[in-house]
């Protein structure tokens, strides 16, 4: 498999806690500009994968590869948020003391060292961009609001909100419709939809109708390693798929 | 830039009356000791000044624990030490100013280092003759205690109840360091015996005065400056930190270093009060750095509310106060009342006393907008406003400023 034109890259990579095996050989490519969708049991490792990729967690074994050249191993999770990975964690955690507005200025790309911040003032350029969010995430009539007073799914949309200030190039979005009505997961689906036509994005999502409607490659996980990749309905035809989702 | 943020309509207007009482009492307390004879009602006793000089540099250390306790979550129990060595610092300088008038008439060696046959002087002590040496000293060794200490604190990610463990173990491990006589700090007794500063009789009124208003001074400044600090983008990262670090690394943010200049900041600021609190009290020993101090200035912060920059002060002011009555008339139980209170304000009054006022006036808010509709002949259903948070005007460019929300010590 070649590395270029890829923004993601995972071969053979391996993890284990106290002998246990979260992650097992695990290979994955996500093409520039590519939405995929990530499904799999609980304990199939979705989440620890999204901590390897960010940095968390180091891989025992194995490549990670970012934008076809960056070795994502190597650096920490700052540095690999700055190179351009957002990642949205299953529960919603935005800054609860804060508004909806400085919620987004904290995430808005910039300087991300002390003395910047300090001195920092708003310019005309950011509060555009903070504008453009709040229309997107359709939070504008409560950007003055403390987010503490938001609801479970408009704090996940504030979130996806944050990701996009932060401009990445690939966004990892663990769970984003859990603990949302049917609208509010349908909305969700066109807004990442959205997202993606500029954006190479990961979705892990249990909630099969979300996946459905997002219409993307979906990628089935299973004990640490890929067990299924394809469209939804080949994926859900895989007897595999079923057989861990159901049990034997 | 900042000061114009602070004369623009919006500002605190706490702060500014904080900082005006403040520079007042700097003015009129003085005042009233020196200029007013002592058989006026309004003369205020040389005792008095001394002791409200003394709170105003605890009011400080409390106000800089704040820094990093209310507004980034990190519990130091050990801010003592800083403060004990900014004590230090200006106890070696007014040491030095004693010159050949000691016991023992040494010009160079201190009486103790004289009783403890020391032959020079160490070479830690060379500088401290010079008022701007300890000066630069007051700021630097806190300031860089605590760099190195964050540095590795905050790098390895040591957080909650460990990382105020380690804050109690560092100024304990002073405290037995001060306590040697071979450190060359005076050990047991510690430096006393002053006699002036900068040129001034350090037992004199007018110098007591001077040191109540530098004290007073100071904590105006240092209320501006945590104001400006915690209205800035870095202030709001500060609590971003507190509220939810990973989100913070995930951002690109560097929460360590975020971490580092708070209680660097904050370790300075403890460092200059326990240089004004060493020539109002005319002693600094390695008492100063007991893991008990440290714990007060927790118990002073949350009295008067973290999270806040007034409650501190308040706290600190109302505590020391209570401490002076009671130690007064039943010394046996001031710990109990301590603890006690310390039960008491967790339990009670989780956001101390500014914090409870602030929800007495927002809900006595509530109730007059409610009565004002019922009177005015409308719906008497109406509602009581929602008790939704909305923080202050938004003007382009501003943060804004609304009230941070202290979270659950971890």
């Amino acid at each position: 498999m070649s590395k270029s034109n890829t923004i993601l890259y995972l071969d053979g990579v391996s993890v284990s806690f106290d002998g246990f095996r979260a992650i097992n050989n695990l290979s994955l490519v996500l093409d520039k500009g590519e939405m995929r969708a990530i499904i799999g049991p609980n304990g199939a490792g979705k989440t620890t994968m999204m901590d390897i990729v960010t940095g968390k967690t180091r891989p025992d074994q194995g490549e990670v590869f970012f934008d076809g050249q960056v070795d994502l191993t190597k650096h920490d999770e700052a540095e690999i948020a700055m190179m351009g990975v957002g990642r949205k964690f299953q529960k919603p955690t935005v800054f609860e003391s804060h508004t909806i507005e400085e919620n987004l200025m904290l995430a808005l790309k910039g300087p991300r060292s002390i003395f910047p911040a300090l001195f920092h003032r708003r310019s005309v350029a950011e509060a555009r961009q903070i504008d453009d969010i709040l229309g997107i995430i359709r939070l504008g009539d409560k950007r003055d609001e403390l987010a503490a007073n938001l609801s479970h799914g408009q704090k996940q949309w504030l979130e996806i909100g944050m990701l996009l200030a932060q401009d990445p190039k690939l966004l990892l979005v663990d769970e984003p419709v859990a603990g949302m009505t049917d609208a509010e997961t349908e909305e969700t689906a066109r807004l990442l939809r959205d997202i993606a036509r500029d954006h190479s994005v990961i979705v892990v999502e249990h909630d099969m109708h979300f996946v459905r409607e997002l219409g993307v490659k979906v990628t089935c996980l299973h004990e640490g390693s890929v067990l299924s990749e394809g469209s939804l309905d080949f994926v859900s035809a895989d007897e595999r798929v079923v057989e861990v989702y159901l049990g034997r | 830039m900042i000061t114009g943020r602070f004369f623009a309509a919006g500002a605190d207007r706490r702060i500014a009356i904080t900082i005006f009482i403040l520079l007042a009492a700097a003015i009129i307390v003085p005042l009233l000791n020196l200029a007013v004879s002592p058989a006026s009602a309004f003369y205020v006793p040389s005792y008095i000044v001394a002791l409200t000089g003394k709170y105003l540099c605890y009011a400080l250390l409390a106000l800089a624990l704040d820094l990093v306790w209310g507004y980034c979550g990190i519990l130091s129990l050990g801010h003592g030490a800083f403060f004990a060595l900014g004590g230090y610092a200006m106890g070696m300088y007014l040491m030095r100013q004693i010159g050949s008038r000691g016991v023992y008439g040494n010009p160079l060696l201190p009486d103790f280092m004289v009783f403890l046959n020391y032959k020079e002087l160490p070479w830690f002590w060379y500088g401290f003759d010079h008022f701007w040496f300890a000066a630069i000293m007051v700021l630097a060794v806190p300031g860089l205690l605590a760099f190195v200490f964050g540095w590795f604190a905050f790098r390895s990610r040591v957080t909650g109840v460990y990382l105020s463990i380690i804050t109690q173990a560092m100024t304990y491990a002073l405290l037995l360091a001060f306590f040697r006589n071979d450190m060359g700090f005076g050990g047991n007794n510690g430096l006393t015996d002053f006699k002036d500063i900068l040129g001034f009789n350090v037992q004199a009124d007018a110098t007591r005065s001077a040191l109540f208003a530098a004290s007073a001074v100071t904590l105006a400044l240092a209320v501006f400056v945590t104001w400006a600090i915690v209205g800035s983008k870095y202030g709001k990262l500060l609590m971003a930190v507190r509220d939810a670090e990973s989100r913070t690394r995930f951002l690109g943010w560097r929460a360590e270093n975020v971490k580092l200049f708070a209680f660097t900041v904050s370790a300075v600021m403890a460092g200059i009060a326990g240089a004004l609190y060493v020539p109002q009290v005319g002693i600094i020993n390695p008492g100063e750095f007991e893991p008990s101090n440290s714990i007060e200035v927790v118990v002073w912060a949350a009295v008067g509310g973290r999270g806040t920059i007034v409650g501190p002060i308040i706290g600190a002011l109302l505590v020391n106060a209570g401490k002076s009555w009671f130690t007064g008339v039943l010394p046996e139980f001031w710990l109990f009342a301590l603890g006690g209170l310390f039960v008491a304000v967790t339990l009670f009054l989780p956001k101390g006393i500014v914090g409870m006022w602030d929800a007495w006036r927002g809900n006595a808010r509530a109730l007059r907008a409610a009565s004002i509709a019922e009177e005015a002949g409308t719906d008497p259903d109406v509602p009581a406003p929602p008790k939704i948070v909305r923080s202050a005007a938004r003007t382009p460019g501003e943060w804004s400023t609304s009230g941070p929300e202290p979270q659950p010590a971890e």
